[in-house]
């Protein structure tokens, strides 16, 4: 009987009667040939692999992360519920010793959902691992945390809920943002003035196979994991850099995704994107629950690889060592980088449009941060949309000083209802979510 | 007339029913190295001045197979597997003689590697020059296309006895638990077949020309022929048998926990008004893991042979049994000793029970009445916090929709049923404790053999489609056909139910013990390239357990006992 040497637990929602439309690749068919291949191999009766049915996350879980506009009901389902729910009810678990790691196999995903929700975006609308993260810091009292982000899109909505968290390391690997959606994860792209370097993007080229994922992750992503010394590491895991991947470019396999995990050693993995339903999803899927699990994963691969066919060139090769030394060079600085960032300034502020592709909504954000030298700092956010829908919303963080505390609230009170359909303030310092209206 | 026939550990337990009552009980010593003379004792003293033809039918229900495995009494099996990438199949080797060769097929049923004749004509001349002659085959995915199965059948040829094709047994994925079916099915083959031989040749001898059933795990029965083509499905019909027996007392529109008591452990199971809940996968015994359908139980170590201790101040019961009570020469205090001691029992030595008590109370410094009443409660609270643990596992049991997560039923019994030596005492105490309405079931000591006696048949089917890929197939029934494209779930179901109906003729079931249901339909649109290419349908119906319809309506007034004159 196998039994696997690290006990590791796994919800696995695959949603079968939920579909963002018939033909979307986030349809009803997405998990199926995933569940046939994990049921097929007796994975959940090997001996340490236990299988949890998913929690429901709540509103207020959402509300510790998100601005909902108008409200959660109009942007969530009760389906981003419980894929959220799946994420938490790992963490749960982990947090609670019963398990060492787990892995939230649920859909829909939720990397790409943004601090401001207005719709749904890269086919996501709330963002289950930072939902599920700031579930743990909130009940398990958890500090420093990593966030690899493993999908072959960048991770703009987790980026976006990081930014200025200079607790919450966010590290995305990702097809190069020129030749992808959503076009952003650009090297430079490191975080906001008071968390400087707590976001990286690591953008490989198209046609990137196992060779140069594993350089970028032992040359870059472990190097930077153990000196930024996180309490737990989160996964993202996206499976659409897999050479079959329909709506991507990559050249990774099953056999490198459980290399990498086995690598990485993730304390909870949750899955993103990947929509080779039957060519890959089967196959990573079950490689990554054995690499956490510990298991042998020496015979897990497609049924058509032939790794010669996807090796990448010498010319990407050099590439990636190029970006991987420029990321190492950031990250090395990053301090210096930092304070130059800071450099006499009182406030910070950016304006950017955020285009909701699935749901179709233009937005524009106009983002003031509070820029302190004691905390992270307060931060509020105008944002409109094109059918002009306009929201404003504070954010206190966690650690906020007792002036950036009170500044938020100034915000709150000053902004004039008149003017807008919402505004909001989440105070995560006191765990609290308040919301006004004309 | 029918019989019904249970052969326990100890205890071989016969009865013959009539249309109102028990008319007849035996109770006969099981003699483990003996079994099939247990049978034709119990078979001979409830037929006894019965003329043969009143009789209509008898159901066995015997542990040949179970204490086989137990025991590690299986004859030596060849097993070829052909597995594929992904987990290394030696993690799953059930035996020597287990040879893992090259073809491969793929979840969605394509063949991605062929199998290699020359290695399996090199594996079977092996296997006969050791003198093997049952012989297990399984691929992984086979029952999405058993083409490879089949083929390594043939290439085997007619030099064994008895070959297993992994797809026959079961229409569930699970690679591992398919191995370890065919295994066990294909190294108990020998020994039911001859206990059928044995059973068939005696039937004879005396010129009794009653059909034999065999009760199956999952509560339901099949014709003695049947058995031959799966005796694997005779494994741990022992728990089911007495689940049976208490189905007629269960209240028609709730749920009921069953609780056995025996002398070293309570068999738990879950009623679903009047219908015993199965377990989603199947049986696990001696280390397999299988997916041999099985009625849901779940067996705590607290029986009236239990062996009582103190731990610090606490009391604690079992897991062990060291021998009877001391009330009848054991030599560690038990359950079955408090009883006597609060004088619920007196057909012992009293004495005896009370010097084992007393021990105990003086260390916790109180009364031997009040020591007595301690531990009864104990065990009680024992057998209901594992009762809520298993209710809550069955309802945290995983789903995969959204609208089953939501709306989700959940199991919230409301009534007991005991049975088992000590039934009345435990019964009356589990209602002071607690909530539930706790009823005894009548006639306990042969409820197994009755339940066993009154039980339907029950089968399974699982069909399954690829429209894209033009097929339909019923593994399990060696069922495949090509489709187009529209096919729906409609006709699956359809053609589901039709070899349903089938099935159940072939295992001896009446017309009227037919009562069929869905468990299972699912229809994907399958889409590549944004375009709907076929539909992937996953169907499953059964025929539920229960009891034969004839007496179904009378099996309460069953339990009455009104003996033939000896
Ligand atoms: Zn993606
Ligand atoms: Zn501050």
């Amino acid at each position: 009987m196998l039994r696997a040497p690290i006990k590791t637990g796994l919800v696995f929602f695959p949603a079968f009667d939920w579909a963002i439309s018939s033909t979307h690749p986030e349809r009803e068919e997405r998990l199926l040939y995933t569940q046939d291949q994990v049921f097929e191999e007796g994975i959940l009766d090997v001996e340490g692999i236990i299988e949890y049915k998913p929690d429901l996350a709540t509103y207020q879980d959402i509300r510790r992360v998100h601005f909902c506009a108008p409200e959660e009901s109009r942007v969530v389902t009760e389906s981003h519920l419980i894929s959220a729910g799946g994420a938490k009810k790992i963490a749960s678990e982990v947090m609670q010793k019963k398990i060492k790691r787990g892995f939230a196999l649920v859909r829909p995903p939720g990397h790409h959902a943004m601090r401001v929700v207005h719709g749904c975006r890269g086919f996501c609308n709330i963002n289950i691992e930072a939902v599920m993260i700031e579930f743990m810091r909130e009940v398990y009292d958890i500090g420093r945390v990593a966030i690899v982000d493993t999908d072959c899109h960048h991770g703009d909505g987790t980026q976006d809920i990081y930014w200025h968290d200079p607790d919450t390391l966010f590290i995305s690997i990702h097809q190069d943002g020129r030749t992808l959606y959503p076009g952003t994860g650009f090297q430079h792209e490191l975080g906001g003035p008071t968390a400087y370097g707590a976001t990286i993007n690591i953008p490989l080229p198209p046609r990137t196979s196992e060779e140069g994922f594993l350089y970028a992750l032992e040359h870059a992503i472990l190097p930077i994991l153990e000196d930024f010394k996180p309490d737990i590491v989160i996964n993202s895991a996206g499976q659409d850099n897999h050479y079959t991947d329909p709506i991507t470019s990559m050249n990774f396999s099953a056999q490198g995704y459980a290399q990498l995990t086995h690598l990485l050693k993730p304390d909870i993995a949750v899955l993103e994107g990947g929509y080779a339903i039957e060519g890959a999803l089967p196959y990573t899927n079950l490689g990554i629950i054995m690499a956490l699990a510990g298991l042998d994963f020496g015979q897990v691969r497609e049924p058509d690889y032939r790794p010669e066919k996807i090796r990448q060139s010498k010319d990407t090769s050099r590439y990636i060592e190029k970006v991987i030394d420029q990321t190492m060079d950031y990250w090395e600085n990053r301090l210096h980088l930092g304070e130059k960032a800071r450099a006499g300034k009182q406030f910070a502020e950016r304006e950017r449009s955020i285009f909701y592709d699935t749901d179709n909504i233009l937005e524009t954000q106009r983002e003031r941060l509070k820029v302190c030298a004691d905390c992270p700092g307060a931060l509020a956010i105008d944002s409109k949309t094109d059918s002009g829908y306009h929201v404003y919303a504070v954010h206190v963080p966690r650690k906020a000083c007792s002036h950036c505390k009170e500044l938020g609230y100034e915000w709150y009170d000053a902004a004039d209802v008149q003017e807008f359909d919402r505004v909001f303030l989440q105070d995560r310092s006191q765990n609290q979510y308040i919301a006004k209206q004309g | 007339m029918i019989i019904g026939l249970d052969v326990g550990g100890t205890h071989t337990d016969v009865v013959l029913i009539g249309q109102d009552c028990i008319l007849r009980q035996v109770k006969v010593p099981t003699d483990p190295q003996n079994l099939l003379d247990c049978v034709w004792t119990g078979l001979a003293e409830v037929t006894r001045d019965v003329p043969p033809q009143d009789i209509r039918r008898a159901v066995l229900s015997t542990t040949l197979t179970t204490n086989a495995i137990a025991e590690n009494k299986l004859v030596p099996t060849g097993m070829i597997v052909c597995s594929g990438p992904g987990v290394d199949p030696r993690c799953y080797k059930t035996n020597d003689y287990f040879y893992n060769v090259s073809g491969s097929i793929d979840h969605r049923g394509r063949e991605v590697q062929s199998i290699d004749q020359m290695e399996i004509e090199a594996i079977a001349s092996r296997l006969r020059s050791e003198g093997i002659r049952q012989v297990g085959v399984v691929g992984k995915f086979s029952v999405r296309n058993p083409q490879h199965e089949i083929q390594i059948r043939a290439m085997l040829g007619d030099d064994f006895d008895h070959v297993v094709l992994g797809h026959r047994l079961s229409g569930n994925l699970n690679f591992p638990r398919r191995i370890a079916t065919t295994y066990l099915n294909a190294a108990v083959y020998p020994l039911h077949k001859k206990f059928f031989d044995a059973v068939k040749e005696s039937l004879e001898k005396k010129g009794l020309h009653i059909p034999i059933y065999i009760l199956k795990a999952d509560g339901g029965t099949m014709s003695l022929e049947a058995s031959l083509e799966s005796p694997g499905q005779t494994i741990l019909s022992g728990p089911a048998a007495s689940v049976m027996g208490s189905l007629p007392f269960a209240a028609e529109d709730e749920e009921t926990l069953v609780l056995d008591i025996g002398g070293t452990t309570t068999d738990m199971a879950i009623l679903l008004r009047q219908v015993p809940l199965l377990d989603p996968l199947g049986i696990e015994l001696g280390g397999f893991k299988t997916l041999i359908r099985a009625l849901k139980t779940q067996s705590v170590p607290v029986g009236g042979d239990s062996v009582v201790r103190l731990l610090g101040e606490r009391i604690t019961i079992g897991p062990d049994r060291q021998g009877p009570a001391m009330a009848y020469g054991g030599p560690a205090p038990t359950p079955t000793d408090a009883l006597f001691v609060l004088g619920k029992t007196s057909n012992g030595d009293v004495g005896a029970a009370r010097r084992g008590l007393q021990e105990l109370a003086d260390k916790l410094g109180v009364g031997v009445e009040e020591m007595a009443a301690r531990i009864f409660d104990e065990a009680c609270f024992n057998i209901l916090n594992e009762a809520a643990k298993m209710i809550s596992t069955i309802n945290s049991k995983p789903v995969y929709t959204v609208h089953e997560l939501l709306e989700g039923y959940q199991v919230r019994p409301k009534e007991i049923l005991v049975l088992g030596g000590p039934a009345p005492h435990f019964a009356f105490r589990l209602s002071r404790l607690t909530d539930f309405e706790v009823h005894v079931v009548p006639q306990w000591q042969v409820a197994n053999a009755v339940g066993a006696a009154l039980a339907k048949n029950t089968c399974e089917v699982t069909v399954f489609s690829d429209t894209e890929r033009g097929i339909v197939l019923a593994p399990e029934e060696n069922y495949s056909e090509s489709v187009k494209r529209d096919y729906s779930k409609e006709a699956a179901l359809e053609l589901a139910f039709e070899l349903l109906r089938k099935k159940c003729l072939a295992e001896g079931a009446s017309q009227d013990e037919m009562e069929m249901e869905i468990l299972e339909e699912m229809q994907f649109n399958m889409v590549r390239g944004f375009h709907t290419t076929g539909r992937n349908i996953r169907v499953k119906v059964q025929v539920k357990p229960g009891l034969i319809p004839e007496y179904k309506d009378i099996a309460q007034t069953l339990f009455n006992y009104c003996p033939l004159p000896s």
